[in-house]
């Protein structure tokens, strides 16, 4: 058990909103109420691709308050190595389906004064639970929202019309931005900003933020990164005593659940900390992908991410 | 099972007994002959039949009686309950989860009817019959968290998750092993923690936060913690050390069977959904020594724990004083036998005491 209790559901809709995003429904398949969560959170989504079980994060996006159905949004990634393909093309309504309980780590400061939200692209979905949240309870926030154009712009319309005052939309095809500088230093004390979207946008947002003098603690962001493809690799396994092979199209963690060890992980996307593994010995080199440890660790050679990192030489042996 | 609740105090003329049943159930914390701290954490999703880890919220023959003392606490000191602004919705949590999970495990003495919002609870033992509208707190007579911990046995600790640590903000604590929510609350689990001796030296808080930070919905975990008392006191808090301290000094080789208890928390631990925070119920069980003897396999181990534990950690518990006379007494019940391993009576299995 990697401490994930898992759920089984049907999807009951699917919508597509534009040329890259659809939105997936579900419910629970013994008709029973799904469990309640915290505006951030997030579910994986186990999919059964042929031989290949992929196991992507995706963020709740439906009322934390509703407990008939969850909804997810997936942007499709034509680059990546299938996941969100697999959704687009292989997905349809009535499938069975295998996700985790709620699982945060992009939660809300409840003790915020103010809730500023920074958006790029997909990265709108955890706001969106955030945002009925937080309606429910009178907070106060305000959304900044980047699109590319207004075609890709995906619950605009929805945000707009429910919350003219507090959405605030630029398209990157208008030359529209957001000008960071002036909005943080407008926001009241006790302001805590909140960023999701592409890596440069978080950077942007965090290192602007800490410049103006923002505290460390009202700076939040949240970023999965999905596992690259690489050159295929080898990898010893002390305690398990195993040998694998990790493909080109895998990560070192799908590998290892492949040959039925049990790993820890909650985020698969660099971030959680969860599936941080000791190396035992190496040579060659690491790629290291994940946002969780420093840069010291990185140089260490003692630890490894093998939800998204990767490693290019003749020996690795790990401690699982 | 139908329970029989025990007209008891934890005060004054301290009436409070177990039966021989709540005996053979009581939470004896050494799995081994010997003890030292460890991040000793296991999942919380049942146990044997009738054992303290059978329920979610274990409801035992002590309910009522703990739930007047609460209310006596309380009114000499209304800080031992106290929420920051924040954690109004994980009070809610809490709520919801206790009255979810024992209406669920004790039908015959909980009920619950949801309408939407609209709701309705009804507490046999305690004979309430509420009803009010859920997140709502102008339907309550408290808060929600101080309302439903009015009705749960041991202390709540209820903590809000944020920058990579867990900050205790809210609590209703009136059970206490000599630890205070007045002083504690707003401070992060390494500050609270500080006073412990040898753990931090170990590594052991490190560890066990970072186990904490990651409980995840529905898979609640739990750990049991020990300490001494004298007297069958639930209130041993620093706010009245005046009153109960100097009850250490009342014990003789005579009365130290009926007066010693032996303290057991079990502490599980549940994330709360709807706000992400955590809640971290200490719930405490008392036997006295004499009690725990009846069962010879806990009273060879108990004279070797007690015996053998670093002096920090005897100090740190306060009996440090106390430990001659308490293996004076206990040494009377050890003749040398092997025991088995875990924490179980195995009354049937084990061979009786050979003195």
């Amino acid at each position: 058990m990697s401490g994930i209790e898992k759920i089984q559901v049907v999807v009951t809709n699917i919508v597509r909103l534009n040329e890259l995003v659809t939105r997936f429904e579900f419910k629970r398949t013994d008709g029973k109420l799904l469990p309640t969560f915290s505006g951030g959170a997030h579910t994986v989504v186990e999919m059964q691709d042929g031989e290949i079980t992929r196991l992507n994060p995706y963020s709740l996006m439906s009322d934390p308050m509703c407990q008939r159905a969850y909804a997810i949004s997936v942007r499709r990634d034509d680059e990546g190595r299938g996941g969100s393909l697999f959704m687009h093309n292989k997905v349809s309504v009535g499938d069975n389906m295998v996700i985790s309980y709620p699982i945060n780590l992009f939660s809300l400061d409840l003790r915020a004064k103010k809730h500023l939200f920074i958006a790029g692209g997909i990265g709108i979905t955890p706001f969106l639970a955030q945002i009925k949240q937080l309606d429910r309870f009178n907070g106060y926030w305000n959304l900044h929202y980047s699109c590319r154009s207004e075609s890709l712009g995906s619950y605009v319309d929805e945000l707009t019309d429910q919350h003219p005052n507090e959405t605030h939309v630029y398209y990157d095809d208008k030359d529209q931005q957001i000008d960071l500088v002036k909005l943080l230093e407008g926001q009241p004390l006790g302001t805590h900003v909140y960023v999701c979207g592409p890596k440069g946008m978080i950077d942007w947002v965090c290192n602007t933020a800490s410049k103006e003098g923002w505290p460390r603690e009202a700076i939040h962001y949240e970023e999965f990164l999905a596992p690259k493809p690489g050159k295929p690799f080898e990898v010893k396994l002390a305690v398990s005593g195993k040998v694998i092979q990790v493909g080109e199209q895998e990560s070192l963690l799908e590998a290892i659940e492949r040959e039925g060890i049990d790993a820890p992980y909650l985020c698969r996307g660099g971030a959680c900390g969860q599936c941080e593994t000791a190396v035992i010995d190496y040579a060659g080199n690491f790629i290291h992908r994940d946002h969780w440890l420093g840069e010291d660790e990185h140089k260490s050679g003692q630890k490894i991410m093998p939800c998204v990192s990767r490693f290019e030489g003749k020996i690795l042996v790990l401690d699982r | 099972m139908t329970i029989q609740f025990n007209d008891e105090t934890f005060r004054d003329d301290y009436s409070f007994f177990n039966s021989e049943r709540a005996i053979k159930r009581f939470p004896f914390p050494f799995h081994e002959d010997s003890y030292m701290y460890s991040v000793n954490m296991e999942q919380h999703r049942g146990g044997p039949v009738d054992s303290i880890y059978e329920k979610r919220f274990d409801v035992d023959e002590h309910y009522v009686a703990e739930m007047r003392d609460r209310a006596l606490v309380l009114a000499d000191d209304p800080l031992r309950c106290q929420s920051l602004p924040h954690m109004t919705l994980a009070g809610w949590d809490l709520l919801e989860l206790i009255m979810v999970t024992k209406s669920e495990d004790y039908p015959d003495l909980f009920k619950l009817h949801r309408d939407g919002n609209k709701w309705r609870w009804v507490n046999k033992p305690l004979g309430i019959d509420d009803k009010f509208v859920f997140l709502d707190e102008t339907t309550l007579p408290y808060g929600p968290m101080e309302y439903i911990t009015r009705q749960a046995q041991g202390d709540f600790c209820v903590l809000d998750q944020r920058d990579d640590n867990l900050w205790m903000d809210a609590g209703m604590v009136t059970t206490q092993a000599d630890w205070s929510l007045d002083f504690d609350i707003g401070m992060n689990f390494f500050e609270w923690h500080a006073p412990v001796p040898l753990a931090h030296e170990k590594g052991i808080f490190v560890r066990a936060l970072k186990f904490l930070l990651n409980i995840q919905q529905g898979a609640p975990a739990r750990r049991l913690n020990w300490t001494m008392t004298v007297n069958p006191l639930l209130d041993t808090s620093p706010e009245n050390y005046h009153k109960w301290g100097i009850q250490k000094t009342t014990l003789t080789p005579k009365n130290i069977g009926a007066k010693q208890h032996l303290r057991v928390e079990l502490q599980t631990f549940f994330r709360l959904p709807r706000s992400n925070g955590l809640v971290f119920p200490i719930r405490c069980y008392l036997c006295s020594f004499q009690d725990i003897m009846t069962v010879p396999k806990w009273g060879r181990r108990l004279h070797r724990v007690i015996r053998d534990l670093p002096e920090e950690l005897a100090t740190y518990k306060g009996f440090i004083d106390n430990r001659p006379m308490m293996l004076e007494y206990l040494k009377n019940f050890d003749d040398g036998l092997p025991t088995s391993l875990g924490i179980w009576p195995e009354i049937d299995t084990e061979p009786k005491l050979q003195k």
